[in-house]
C-alpha cells in the first residue's frame, strides 16, 4: 500500500509536467492548426537561463521566474519571425516550419553552449523529503504536483473570466468570427503563443528539479510523450491535453513500478500498447476537441 | 419612384472576389442609404456570401467600398468591426461550447470600458427575454431560432452603424422566420442601417426600402422594394441561375 501511495505520487507528479507540456500544444495547436515540434526547445531555452541564472549565483525562484519570462519570449519570438508569416501555409508546411525552428534551436544550444550536459544543483532547501502519515514523500515531486495544480487552475481561470481568455477558447471554434467581433487575430495568437512558453517554462523548472541537467536535447523526449498525451486526449482539447497527460504519467510509472524485472526492458511498448488500446476504443481522444471551423 | 437619400451609409464600386482563378463577384456596385433596409437578392451560389465576405475583409476584394464617407477597402476584419460594420454571418456561427454570456461578452469586445458592454448587453437582453433565460447555457444548446437571435444580439453587442444579415431565415422554421423579419423591421425603425442577403426573395422585398438581384456575381436588377417584388424579372433570374 505505501508503494503503490510513493508511486501515484510519482505518476501524479510525471503526469502534471506531461500535463503542462500538452496543454502547451494544444493551446497553439486549437487555435493556429499549428503541432508545434519546437516546443521541447522553449523548455530547453528556460532550462539554460535557470542554469545560468543560478551560476550567477541568483536565487532559485528569481532563476525560476526569469527562465519562464524567457521562454514565454522565445514563444513569442518563434510565432513573430517564423509562424506568423507562415500563416496561410497549410498544415504540412506549418508542421516543416517547426521542425526548422526546432532544429535551428538545438544547433544553437549546441555549438553556443555545449553539447554536454549542464549540471543543475538543486538547493538543498528543496531537496529533502518527509512524512506524510504513512509515506515517505520527496518535497520535489510535491512540489512538482502543486505548482502544476495552482498553475492548471491560474490558466483556466484565465480562460474563463476574461475576455481575451474567452476569446481564445472563441478562436479554437470559429477564428473568423472572432475577427469580425474586432478582436485582433494578431493579438490572440501571440496570447496563445505566450503562454504555451509559461507552460513549458513551468515544466522546464520541474523537469530539471527532479533530473539536475540541461542538455541540448533535454525537451525533445518530454515533449514526444506530451504529444502523444495531447493525442491520448483528443488533439485540440485543453481538458485533454491535461487528461492525456496524467494518463500516460500514471500508465508510465505504474509499469515502471509494477512490470516483472524481465519485461521492464520493455516499459514503452507496454505504455504505448496500452495507449493504441485506449484509442482503439476511443478514436477522437478521451475528451475530444469540438468540432472546429477554420477559414 | 423611390428616391434614394442621402448620404450613403455604405457605397460600394467595382467589388471584386475572387477565389484563386475563380471570380464569384464581378464588379458589383450598390449604396446602402442611411437608416434604410437594403436586400441583396439571389439565386444559391450568385456571390452574395462571397459580397458580404469582401465588404467585411474576410476574404480578399478588390474596388472601392466606402462606409459613411471612410475607405475600408484596405482595412482589416477587426477594423472594420471597430469602424462600425457587424455581420451576422450564414449559419449564425454561435460560438457553441460558450455560454450565452459569453458569446455576448466577446460581442461587446470593441467596447474599451466594461460599463459600456454591460449596458449594451442589458438593452438587448431586455429585447430578447429568451436569452437572458438561458443566459448560462452553451449556444450549441439553444434551438435554431435562439441561436439565430443571440447571432443578431452578439452583432449588436458592438453598436453597429450598418448591420449585415447573411441569409437570416435559413433553416429556421415559419413562425421563427416572422420573428426575425420582424426584428429586421424593427431595428430600422430605431435607426439601424442594414444590408440583408436573402434567398427568401418574397419575405425580403417585404420590409426592404431598396434591392440588388445579384446573377452570376453581377448585379442584374435593381429597384425599390415594391418594383422588385412585383417585377417578372426577378423571378427570371432567379430561375435562370
Amino acid at each position: 500500500m505505501e508503494y503503490f501511495v510513493q508511486q501515484l505520487i510519482n505518476a501524479v507528479s510525471l503526469g502534471g509536467i506531461y500535463a503542462l507540456l500538452a496543454l502547451g500544444l494544444a493551446v497553439v495547436f486549437s487555435i493556429v492548426a499549428l503541432i508545434n515540434f519546437a516546443h521541447g526547445e522553449l523548455m530547453t531555452v528556460a532550462g539554460y537561463v535557470i542554469y545560468f541564472s543560478l551560476a550567477l549565483a541568483a536565487p532559485l525562484a528569481a532563476a525560476v521566474v526569469l527562465g519562464i519570462g524567457v521562454a514565454a519570449i522565445a514563444a513569442l519570438a518563434t510565432e513573430r519571425l517564423a509562424f506568423r508569416p507562415m500563416r496561410k501555409a497549410d498544415v504540412t508546411g506549418l508542421l516543416i516550419t517547426s521542425f526548422a525552428v526546432s532544429v535551428i534551436l538545438r544547433v544553437i544550444f549546441q555549438n553556443g553552449i555545449s553539447a554536454r550536459p549542464k549540471p543543475i544543483a538543486m538547493p538543498a532547501s528543496i531537496a529533502g523529503a518527509f512524512d506524510l502519515g504513512l509515506v515517505h514523500v520527496g518535497l520535489i515531486p510535491l512540489i512538482s504536483i502543486v505548482t502544476s495544480a495552482v498553475v492548471l487552475i491560474a490558466l483556466t481561470r484565465f480562460l474563463k473570466h476574461t475576455i481575451l481568455g474567452t476569446a481564445m477558447r472563441a478562436a479554437a471554434e470559429d477564428f473568423a468570427v472572432v475577427r469580425l467581433v474586432g478582436i485582433r487575430a494578431n493579438h490572440v495568437v501571440a496570447v496563445a503563443f505566450a503562454v504555451s512558453g509559461v507552460l513549458a517554462g513551468v515544466a522546464a523548472f520541474l523537469w530539471i528539479a527532479q533530473r539536475g541537467s540541461v542538455d541540448p536535447l533535454m525537451g525533445a523526449i518530454p515533449v514526444l510523450k506530451a504529444f502523444v498525451a495531447a493525442i491520448i486526449g483528443g488533439l485540440g482539447s485543453l481538458s485533454g491535453a491535461v487528461a492525456g497527460g496524467l494518463v500516460l504519467g500514471v500508465l508510465e510509472v505504474m509499469c515502471q513500478a509494477y512490470l516483472p524485472d524481465t519485461l521492464l526492458a520493455y516499459r514503452d511498448a507496454f505504455v504505448l500498447g496500452l495507449v493504441i488500446l485506449i484509442l482503439i476504443f476511443r478514436p477522437e481522444g478521451l475528451i475530444p476537441a469540438p468540432n472546429v471551423r477554420r477559414s | 419612384m423611390f428616391q434614394r437619400p442621402d448620404p450613403a451609409m455604405l457605397t460600394v464600386q467595382q467589388l471584386c472576389v475572387r477565389y484563386g482563378e475563380i471570380e464569384v463577384v464581378k464588379g458589383v456596385a450598390l449604396s446602402v442609404a442611411k437608416g434604410a433596409i437594403v436586400a441583396l437578392l439571389g439565386a444559391n451560389g450568385a456571390g452574395k456570401s462571397s459580397t458580404m465576405h469582401g465588404l467585411v475583409g474576410l476574404v480578399p476584394a478588390t474596388g472601392e467600398i466606402v462606409l459613411a464617407g471612410q475607405s475600408i477597402a484596405k482595412a482589416t476584419p477587426e477594423d472594420i468591426s471597430r469602424l462600425g460594420i457587424a455581420l451576422v454571418p450564414e449559419g449564425r456561427r454561435v460560438f457553441p461550447s460558450l455560454t450565452v454570456a459569453e458569446n455576448l461578452l466577446l460581442g461587446g469586445a470593441v467596447h474599451t470600458r466594461r460599463h459600456d458592454t454591460q449596458a449594451a448587453e442589458e438593452k438587448l437582453l431586455r429585447r430578447f427575454p429568451i436569452l437572458r433565460e438561458r443566459y448560462r447555457q452553451k449556444a450549441g444548446l439553444l434551438s435554431g431560432g435562439e441561436q439565430q437571435m443571440l447571432a443578431i444580439a452578439r452583432a449588436l453587442m458592438s453598436g453597429p452603424k450598418l448591420l449585415l444579415l447573411d441569409e437570416p431565415s435559413l433553416g429556421l422554421a415559419p413562425q421563427v422566420v416572422d420573428s426575425v423579419f420582424d426584428l429586421i423591421a424593427e431595428l430600422r425603425t430605431e435607426g439601424l442601417t442594414i444590408l440583408l442577403v436573402e434567398q427568401n426573395a418574397a419575405r425580403a422585398l417585404e420590409i426592404a426600402d431598396y434591392g440588388y438581384v445579384l446573377v452570376n456575381g453581377k448585379i442584374e436588377i435593381e429597384g425599390s422594394g415594391a418594383e422588385l417584388a412585383s417585377s417578372e424579372r426577378v423571378r427570371e433570374a432567379y430561375l435562370a441561375a
